[in-house]
């Protein structure tokens, strides 16, 4: 769904977003739910901040011998009967998939939730192939059902509202009962999991995305709430696990740290309620679980980052703490982003896989708050790398030209303080005779952004450095 | 045989940050009187920017010919002090950045960061200050500011300052860690976006119900004001300095000298 990135009228997004009030009804839900739930199950960790430093050791080794595990973890998944599918793009992982499909003579494809199925934009490739991809995560299905993008890289369908998958449910979900009572969002659960358990059965193929990939036993980790994602990988005859390079670690003691960070800084939950291991298909005696085990891994721009300043972004494990407590999500919502990834790690992650000149306004729209970066749970430096994104798009000339024009004006002043500390005595003292009267001003040239919604308070007139040697002139 | 000599007092170089000696002179009034009250020798170097704009915009060689500059005018004194988390966060945590590839420079970037503080945990962390003389009666709210919060560590020492203010009573709002959505630039290239998040933040100030708004950052507190301003409230926003100080007779932020209340 998400092919045409929309990121570069991120404006444009966000002012539809901001005068959207169901929209912004939907958003408090995030400013208010997540945040204190993680806060108080982090509280109760003793070592919490012990776990977050041991994550990022063990995504930074990772990293740092990425060509070694991923040879290793390749080797396991071969010996345990599975097959592995090297994608250097979307394309290829499209590809990929839609062949194993195709030769599997599939006609229903069930899916667990993956960011890495929306990056490529799998489903717009089944569907073109002849098949029906059906997502499983009721989130998904609900997004899926109105043709959208998830909003939220754990919460896709946070956006919405009750009301508003009541009336998806009663457009889709014409063969039932058209005066069902569907008033409370229990029963909307019951009628997806009706809706959902026929297409499970129905699957020839089930793909999920990973949390995880282990080097140590080849063994792909899916972690969940709902319990979809295990039935969409045992029941069809062949699961395909779509994930990206960077999903890596070394061993299950690793794995098993960095869980104890991940459901905490995500959903505020100990643990999430299914963790799920899956090593290589069915073996003989095995009770359940699929005939043929496939992984795709996608590149896609991520092997170019290693080495660069954009590395430590690879150390992301996808819980999206830094969008839920970050101001700007919280303002204008996920889909203004315009691309597959939301908020701060979408912010320093999108420009890497669709280009800055494109997603060039999300790494500037922060407010370098940092309070991402201090809720991360692998400390990704997000302010810093947003940073370094505007210093080359300031190199590239990509910076727009009346901003670049400003900050030249103001470096000139600025790196004369002689003519600097005259000038802006003078002005001060002007600024501050026209607002002598309110105080404030209600409007100023080249400031519509600030004055078009609050005031501009009036300065007091002369600058410190006047007084300054003022008083101490009166001293001597 | 122990030293006798009286340990001179700490030469402080006043970093009155650029928005302070532009829009609000009072506040470098204040940090002088505060620091000179703590017994430190106050001197204030000549200054324009310490390059934060540039750097944040990208800017990186204004950044560092700017850095360069206020590392000269202030290293030689032995404290560096700026009321503001936001001015002295750039020095203490993007300085030594800025230089990190150029040894001579570095030498000194890390030397100037290492000395400088905010203001209000220079005096409680450093020089052990735990009150002020200062009388204000009525009733603030304090906005952590981003910055100091989250690059220094501001949140404990204006706290603690306030507390010995004869009169005056702190009420926490909600969400007073949470962004004021200023942000330098942001407020004007993302203007909107701005606006939302003030607003809420403005909703959080006014259900604490205050006479006072306070914090220790004058980019924030001018968003601040001017929502607030903008929304009709008449709750008083003041630089946290200026109520330590004792120097309230002025008038707030953005209320002209006639309309003074206090």
């Amino acid at each position: 769904m998400t092919a045409h990135p929309t990121s570069p009228y991120f404006k444009d997004n966000a002012h539809e977003a901001l005068q959207d009030e169901q929209l912004q009804k939907a958003l408090s839900n995030v400013r208010q739910g997540f945040i204190d739930k993680r806060a108080a199950v982090a509280a109760k960790l003793p070592e919490f901040e012990a776990l977050r430093d041991s994550a990022r050791d063990i995504k930074n080794h990772t990293l740092a011998n990425l060509d070694l595990y991923l040879e290793a973890w390749e080797n396991k998944v071969t010996d345990s009967g599975g097959h592995v599918h090297w994608a250097r793009t979307a394309e290829e992982a499209r590809q990929a998939i839609v062949d194993i499909c195709r030769k599997a003579g599939a006609k229903t494809v069930t899916k667990g939730k993956s960011m890495i199925s929306e990056e490529i934009n799998l489903n717009a490739a089944i569907e073109a192939a002849g098949m029906t991809p059906v997502e499983t995560d009721l989130g998904e299905y609900i997004i899926q059902l109105r043709n959208e993008a998830p909003s939220h890289i754990i919460a896709p369908a946070v956006h919405l509202n009750a009301t508003q998958v009541e009336s998806d449910f009663r457009r889709v979900h014409t063969h039932l009962d058209p005066n069902r009572d569907l008033s409370e969002p229990v029963q909307l659960l019951t009628e997806a999991r009706q809706v959902l358990r026929e297409k499970f059965l129905a699957a020839d193929v089930g793909i999920t995305g990973a949390n995880f990939l282990i080097a140590e036993t080849g063994t792909s980790v899916i972690v969940t709430n709902e319990g979809n994602g295990d039935l969409t990988q045992i029941l069809p005859k062949i699961h395909i696990v779509v994930a990206s390079l960077e999903k890596l670690v070394p061993t299950l003691d690793d794995v098993s740290q960095i869980l104890r960070v991940l459901a905490r800084s995500a959903t505020g939950q100990e643990m999430s309620v299914y963790t799920t291991f899956s090593t290589g298909p069915r073996r003989p005696g095995d009770v359940d679980g699929p005939e043929e085990y496939h992984v795709v891994v996608l590149d896609n721009g991520r092997s170019a980052m290693l080495g660069t300043s954009f590395q430590d972004m690879l150390r992301c494990i996808r819980c999206g703490a830094c969008m839920n407590h970050c101001p700007v999500y919280h303002a204008v919502g996920g889909h203004a982003y315009g691309w597959v990834y939301p908020g701060p790690m979408g912010a320093v992650l999108s420009p890497s896989l669709i280009g800055v000149d494109k997603a060039g306004h999300l790494p500037n729209a922060s407010t370098f708050c940092g309070r991402c970066e201090s809720v991360c749970p692998v400390r990704i430096p997000l302010p810093k790398m947003m940073r370094h994104w505007r210093e080359q798009e300031f190199e590239r000339h990509l910076t727009p030209a009346t901003v670049r024009s400003g900050l030249g004006l103001w470096a000139f002043f600025a790196k004369r303080p002689a003519l600097y500390q005259f000038a802006s005595n003078l002005g001060m003292k002007a600024m501050a005779w026209f607002g002598r009267d309110k105080g404030k001003f209600k409007s100023l040239p080249f400031a519509g952004g600030w004055t078009d919604y609050r005031d501009f308070p009036a300065p007091q007139g002369g600058t410190f450095q006047e007084q300054w040697k003022a008083r101490k002139g009166g001293r001597a | 045989m122990a030293d006798t000599t009286p340990t001179p007092p700490p030469r402080v170089a006043l970093f009155a940050t650029c928005l302070v000696d532009l829009m609000r002179p009072s506040i470098g009034m204040a940090t002088a009187k505060l620091l000179e009250d703590a017994g430190c020798i106050v001197e204030v170097p000549s200054q324009t920017c310490c390059g934060q704009p540039a750097f944040n915009s990208g800017d990186r060689d204004t950044a560092r010919a700017l850095a360069e500059q206020m590392i000269a005018a202030f290293e030689g004194y032995d404290y560096i002090v700026a009321p503001s988390g936001s001015c002295a966060g750039q020095v203490r945590k993007h300085y030594p950045e800025l230089f990190k590839h150029d040894p001579n420079l570095a030498r000194r970037a890390d030397a100037v960061a290492e000395k400088t503080y905010e203001l209000t945990s220079f005096l409680v962390d450093v020089l052990g200050v735990r009150e002020v003389d200062a009388v204000c009666a009525g009733t603030a709210t304090y906005h952590d500011s981003c910055s100091g919060l989250r690059e220094l560590g501001v949140k404990k020492q204006p706290r603690t300052l306030l507390a010995s203010v004869d009169g005056l009573t702190l009420t926490e709002m909600n969400e007073n860690e949470v962004c004021c959505g200023f942000g330098g630039t942001f407020a004007v290239k993302y203007g909107e976006i701005s606006d939302s998040i003030v607003t809420k933040k403005a909703e959080n100030i006014e259900d604490a119900k205050p006479q006072m708004l306070l914090a220790g950052d004058l980019g924030c507190l001018m968003n601040m004001a001017g929502k607030l301003s903008r929304r009709g409230s008449r709750i008083e926003v003041r630089h946290v300095a200026e109520v330590l100080a004792g120097m309230t007779d002025l008038p707030p932020i953005g209320v002209p000298e006639k309309e003074t209340g206090r």
